[in-house]
This record gives structure tokens, C-alpha cells and sequence, in this order.
């Protein structure tokens, strides 16, 4: 019978699951030490989303293949007048299309 | 109940669909790819459950078959986790006003659109509640629990994901998030250093640092850009932030 849980997988998950809490918690607690946020600090911290997001979809776009790269383009497209939904069909769309069609 | 707060949790359930609809795919795929790679159906559950982070779960398992040393693994995640510490800095202005132990349930479901979502409310000058906050935290929690099971279940059936189209489903839902900060003093700059940073890195460091290295790069445009001329866009667009 196969076992539940192996010890060197719960070891890892352990720890792998501490570290990942780690830095869920850990600007938090670096930020609400400061008694004031200085204006840089805070200009950098606006920059967060826009900066992090981008780092998970731009290799992708240069990196997946041209395919890829035209569903992307279209569902920016989609994406400056209307929300995700739409942005995520029309981009699944193109790049099914592409892959049957011309393969 | 107030009517108040059923349209937090009606609004929180309305942001989670596109969340799921984009992600679930992947819940699947982990399941699938964890089975595949030798963890038992319970591990990949307990995973799910204590990660609660997509992109790490698979890195991991797909280390687990390497024998690759442990503590590789485990800094193989936190390197992937690490953009989190970025977002609880940045959301901080808005949960300040949480419980301590409210804080510490609402980290565990800090994900990357969770973020994108807190800081959206946020920044529109919406007061973010707790309810509103765990209510899209747990829409997107239990489904990915559930995702996992069934991926695990599923097994190999899946395949390549490339040959049903779910790869681009995740870059394109995260343009889709930066695309709604476009609003934001020096949106473009920090796109473009973001977008060249991180893939400088993928091509000379290599994946899954170029989303700290991207992420700085646009950070630090941000940082070193004149302050003066964009505090008049920030009254705008920002709304109410830590002064109000």
C-alpha cells in the first residue's frame, strides 16, 4: 500500500510553507516599524503592483513563442477597453486558433 | 447583517471569478504534476493548504524528483515567494486597521491578485474591511483546495497544457492586473524597467529570480523619479492613502 506521507516531503513542505509564510509577513513587519514613510519610500512602494505584475507576464510575451506573443497582444488590446474575462477569452481564442490552424 | 457588508462580500465574490477562472487550471495542473512526481494525494493537499502559492507549489514539486538537497528546495521556494514580501509592505496602509490575529489569518491568503485586488480598493479610497478582504481570500482558498484534489485525482490525463491553451491564461491575467494600475504616477517607466529587468534576468540569472530582479528594476525607477509634478496626480488617482 502506498504510504500518506513520506518524512522528507513533510520536512520540505514544512519549511518550504514557514518561508513562504516568512515573506507574506515579513514587509509588513519591516514597514510598520517606521514611524513615517518617507516620500521616496512610499513612491516606491506605489511602483509594487505595476513592477512585480510585469516580471510574471513580460517573459512570456518574448519568450513563449510567437503565438503566444499574438495572444497577449490582442488581449492587451481587449484588455484597454474591457476587463479580465474578455481578456482572458480573446487571448485563449487567438492562441487555440493559432495552434490548430496553422500549427 | 448591514447592507454595507453584504456588498463587500457581494463585491468580493464578484473579483473572485476571473481570479478562479484564470487559476484553476493551474490548481489542476499541480495536483496532477505533484501525483506525477511521486507525492501521495494527501501531500499535495497539505501543500496546497499551508503554500497556498501556486507558482512555488510547482516549483517545489518539480524539485522533489531531482533529489535535489532539502534546504535547495526550500530556498528554491522562498526565492519564488520572495515578491510577497514586496505586497505586505505595500498593502500595509490599507490592513493597518486589522486585529493582530486578523493580520496573521490574512497574510496566509496574500496571493498575487489578492494584492492586486487590496491595493485596487484601496487606492480608490474604499476603507478595506476584513470581511471584504477574507471573504475574496477564502473564494479563492477553497477552490484551489478542491482544484488540487481533482488534479490529483486526474493524474496524467491532462497532458501537455500547451495543447489545450491554458499556458497563456496566467501572463495574460496578470497584464490584465497591471493594466489596471495604468492610473498610477510613472505607470509606463515602471513597466518598461520591470518588463526589460525581468527579462535581462531570465536570459543571465535565470528563472525564478528575475521576478525579484525585474521587480526592483521598475522599483527603483519609481523611487528615483522626480517627486515634485506627480503629487498633484497622486491627489487624483490616489485618493485617500496614509494622510487621510
Amino acid at each position: 500500500m502506498e504510504e500518506v506521507f513520506h518524512a522528507q516531503t513533510l520536512v520540505i513542505i514544512f519549511f518550504g510553507a514557514v518561508a513562504t509564510y516568512l515573506t507574506r509577513v515579513g514587509g509588513y513587519a519591516l514597514i510598520s516599524r517606521m514611524e513615517r514613510i518617507p516620500p521616496r519610500l512610499e513612491a516606491a512602494l506605489n511602483a509594487v503592483p505595476a513592477a512585480v505584475l510585469t516580471t510574471l507576464a513580460a517573459p512570456a510575451f518574448l519568450t513563449g513563442g510567437l503565438d503566444v506573443s499574438l495572444a497577449m497582444l490582442v488581449a492587451l488590446l481587449v484588455g484597454l477597453r474591457l476587463s479580465t474575462l474578455p481578456m482572458l477569452a480573446a487571448g485563449w481564442i487567438v492562441v487555440m486558433a493559432i495552434r490548430h490552424f496553422i500549427g | 447583517m448591514t447592507s454595507e457588508t453584504s456588498d463587500e462580500i457581494r463585491d468580493a465574490f464578484r473579483r473572485a471569478v476571473p481570479i478562479i477562472l484564470s487559476a484553476s487550471p493551474f490548481g489542476v495542473l499541480f495536483g496532477a504534476v505533484a501525483v506525477d512526481n511521486g507525492l501521495s494525494m494527501a501531500e499535495a493537499s497539505l501543500m496546497s493548504l499551508t503554500f497556498f502559492a501556486g507558482a512555488s507549489q510547482l516549483v517545489g514539486v518539480e524539485l522533489f524528483s531531482h533529489h535535489i538537497p532539502a534546504w535547495l528546495v526550500v530556498l528554491s521556494i522562498f526565492a519564488v515567494n520572495f515578491r510577497h514580501v514586496l505586497y505586505s509592505a505595500a498593502i500595509a496602509r490599507h490592513i493597518a486597521h486589522f486585529s493582530l490575529l486578523q493580520k496573521l489569518v490574512g497574510f496566509h491568503v496574500l496571493t498575487d491578485p489578492q494584492f492586486a485586488e487590496t491595493e485596487r480598493r484601496g487606492e480608490s479610497g474604499i476603507r478595506v474591511s476584513f470581511v471584504w478582504y477574507i471573504v475574496l481570500g477564502l473564494t479563492i482558498f477553497v477552490p484551489w483546495q478542491l482544484l488540487t484534489i481533482l488534479g490529483a485525482y486526474l493524474g496524467n490525463l491532462i497532458g501537455d497544457p500547451q495543447a489545450i491553451g491554458i499556458d497563456v491564461l496566467m501572463p495574460i491575467y496578470f497584464m490584465g492586473l497591471v493594466l489596471g494600475f495604468r492610473s498610477r504616477s510613472n505607470w509606463l517607466p515602471v513597466v518598461a524597467a520591470s518588463a526589460a529587468g525581468s527579462v535581462l534576468a531570465m536570459k543571465f540569472v535565470g528563472s525564478p529570480w528575475h521576478v525579484s530582479l525585474g521587480a526592483l528594476a521598475g522599483i527603483a525607477v519609481a523611487a528615483l523619479m522626480p517627486l515634485n509634478g506627480d503629487a498633484a496626480d497622486d491627489a487624483v488617482s490616489g485618493g485617500l492613502e496614509k494622510e487621510a
